[in-house]
């Protein structure tokens, strides 16, 4: 087991301009971190990952696992192992041959190899399938052959591609735990690659957000959910998503259609635009009862999700039509084509970034001044 | 011969285990009895037509020469084994000689053609390398060359190499064909093997001619077996450059080479040459006999998300 390091680690595609998938990633994992890089496609999550498997060069940089420089080290010298999206199992072996390949190689004695394999194939319910082929098997055991192929390794890193995305959605959140569960009693550091948040905010115990091949923040769920530090980051995590807008900026704060949101005084005084980006999660909306002023939303439809109902609608502001997610009662929802007054639960729960650059204006939550 | 080995090769051989699904018995697969009658009568003809020649052959070849062409045909004329035992026992020539020197130069063939074709279509498949891309129209542009043209060039060439009359010289010439047509063929399957599963390998801990050796020539198997039967049937069925670059000496000819013996100048004699064919057939019926399973077989099925 071992930390992993990136230290300014980039991967550049020859081209005009040439093309920086990976751009000067830093990133410090400790020995035993379950940590999710995730992101758009394209936003270089996979590079940094083949990167650190070896399969990708670093061409400026370098990555460390356990304190040593394995920059230019192949993929066999790395001592990691490597679930695969596809899977990428052998065809022409068994599962058990699967397994066990890896020990073959290191000429690991037949009896240990027997061992280990049908250890892990009894951790993950393997055992009735071991001299099966992997084309005899279901998606989701393909999937438990891919992971145990890493397991019986005893690897220092887990890397995972997207382990998760071809199998059903159930089996998905189900997996989701197991391989949580089985990384906490592993103990094995762990860095797993996902487009899926709701992936990222669940299994990391950090979570590192690309964009561009550019690392937007890396930290807990939590504080990623609460102190997104910038507007990317803000939109990207969070389901359904943050409702984020450019709006106006006067001296009373920000004004939303009907509603003026007081800002902290520090925030509008080292603010020189005209203009903010305001953020507020679907769930620090309510709608507004009586005579309360608020924005008035014409709602577009309605997912009831049970306990709750989100009411996606738009809003006239400034003269232009933006859309709003606001989360409410699943009990009495509004109806579609009425109009509602929305308000904000808290002026507190409000985020706010720069109108150009997006990034975060206000890091601490200060009591409002207005 | 060299010609529809090559079409049967080339069909059956394009990446197995993507063949069409058999039609299914059922609402949409149903035909009407008359389309059905037209489809069958039409499927005889066509395999008779395909079968009769050789089984022609098989019935002369038990005739004796003098009544192998009759104005009216019979099934059975005198027949007997006496062509198989006279050529057998030598007696038009060093009959198992030529099938050992046939079996050598094909069997060279096929091993050289392989080995060289696979890591050339894995190389070509998988790695990026200055003219790569050209050295595959390289090989398609070799493949043009009509084989009469080719002749003297290759006897200079062979001379110059001190090959000339030898059976390796010969393998070497039959490399020439079979090596870039087997290259096309087993790139096109390389590149049908996911690529996830090179780097699997590599993360197992392979390294990259582990990874060629260990996963892919095993997972490549059909497709090996389809280009080694392209590049025995080149071989062995080849007349042109065998008996334009091998010595005149009886005991080195090929079998396709001897052959000659049984056309001379003002007769032929049919029985034997028959006979002789049908012994020549064996071997290469054998050969896809091994294969043929493979021809159909995709066995990459089931790596990965399918």
């Amino acid at each position: 087991m071992a930390g992993v390091s990136y230290v300014k680690a980039s991967r550049v595609y020859p081209g005009n301009p040439p093309v920086r998938a990976v751009d000067q990633l830093d990133l410090e994992i400790s020995d035993g971190e379950f940590l999710v890089l995730v992101g758009p496609s394209g936003s270089g999550k996979s590079t940094a990952l083949r990167m650190l498997a070896g399969l990708e060069d670093v061409d400026e940089g370098a990555i460390h696992i356990g304190g040593t420089d394995v920059t230019h080290t192949p993929p066999k010298g790395r001592d990691i192992a490597m679930v695969f999206q596809s899977y990428a199992l052998y065809p022409h072996m068994t599962v058990g041959e699967n397994m066990g390949f890896a020990l073959k190689l290191r000429r690991v004695p037949k009896e240990t190899i027997k061992a280990k394999v049908a250890e892990a194939a009894k951790m993950l319910d393997l055992t009735p399938y071991l001299d099966r082929k992997p084309k005899a098997l279901s998606g989701g055991q393909r999937q438990r052959v891919a992971m145990g192929r890493a397991i019986v390794r005893e690897p220092a890193v887990f890397l995972m591609d997207e382990p998760l995305s071809n199998l059903d959605a159930k089996l998905r959140v189900e997996t989701r735990a197991n391989i949580a569960a089985l990384q906490a009693r592993l103990g094995t550091t762990t860095i797993y690659v996902t487009h899926d948040q709701v992936e990222a905010q669940t299994m990391g115990h950090r979570v590192a957000v690309l964009k561009d091949g550019l690392l937007q923040q890396c930290d807990t769920p939590r504080n990623l959910y609460e102190q997104p530090a910038n507007a990317f980051v803000a939109g990207f995590i969070g389901s359904p998503a943050m409702n984020l807008k450019t709006v106006a900026l006067t001296s009373e704060g920000a004004v939303l259609d009907g509603l003026t949101v007081p800002l902290p005084r520090s925030v509008v005084a080292g603010h020189d635009a005209k203009t903010i980006t305001f953020g507020v999660r679907p769930e620090s909306l309510r709608l507004a009862g009586g005579d309360e002023a608020g924005m008035k939303l014409t709602v577009d439809l309605v997912e009831e999700l049970g306990a709750d109902a989100y009411v996606y609608g738009s809003v006239d502001i400034g003269g232009t039509s933006e859309r709003f997610i606001v989360r409410t009662d699943g009990r009495t929802p509004p109806s579609i084509g009425s109009t509602v007054t929305v308000t904000l639960r808290d002026d507190n729960e409000v985020h706010l970034f720069h109108p150009e650059t997006g990034a975060r204006l206000e890091t601490t939550k200060a009591a409002p001044t207005a | 011969m060299d010609v529809t080995s090559l079409q049967t090769s080339g069909r059956t051989g394009a990446p197995a285990g993507r063949r069409p699904a058999p039609p299914r018995p059922g609402h949409r697969g149903r035909r009407s009895p008359a389309a059905s009658v037209g489809l069958h009568t039409a499927l005889v003809v066509a395999s008779l037509i395909a079968v009769f020649p050789v089984f022609w052959v098989l019935v002369t070849s038990f005739k004796p020469d003098s009544r192998a062409i009759e104005a009216s045909p019979s099934l059975v004329n005198g027949s007997s084994l006496d062509n198989y035992a006279r050529i057998l026992a030598g007696e038009k020539g060093d009959f198992l000689a030529w099938f050992g020197n046939s079996l050598l130069i094909a069997g060279l063939t096929t091993v050289l053609a392989v080995m060289l074709a696979a890591s050339t279509g894995y190389a070509v498949s998988r790695f990026t390398f200055p003219g790569g891309r050209g050295l595959l129209f390289f090989f398609l542009v070799v493949q043009m060359f009509p084989f009469a043209v080719l002749i003297v060039p290759l006897y200079n060439l062979l001379l110059s190499l001190g090959l000339q009359g030898s059976a390796g010289g010969l393998v070497l010439v039959y490399c020439t064909t079979a090596v870039p047509f087997c290259t096309y063929m087993l790139k096109g399957y390389f590149d049908g093997i996911p690529r996830e599963i090179d780097e699997a390998g590599r993360m197992d801990g392979l390294s990259p001619f582990g990874v060629f050796w260990r996963l892919m020539l095993p997972l490549a198997r059909p497709g090996l077996a389809v280009t080694g039967f392209y590049a025995f049937i080149t071989a062995w069925g080849e007349v042109a450059f065998a008996s334009a670059f091998l010595s005149a000496a009886d005991e080195s000819k090929t079998l396709a080479v001897g052959l000659q013996v049984f056309v001379q100048q003002n007769r032929t004699e049919w029985g034997h040459l028959a006979a002789a064919s049908i012994l020549v057939a064996i071997p290469a019926a054998v050969v896809f006999y091994l294969v043929q399973r493979f021809l159909v077989s995709g066995l990459a099925a089931g790596s990965v998300k399918g």
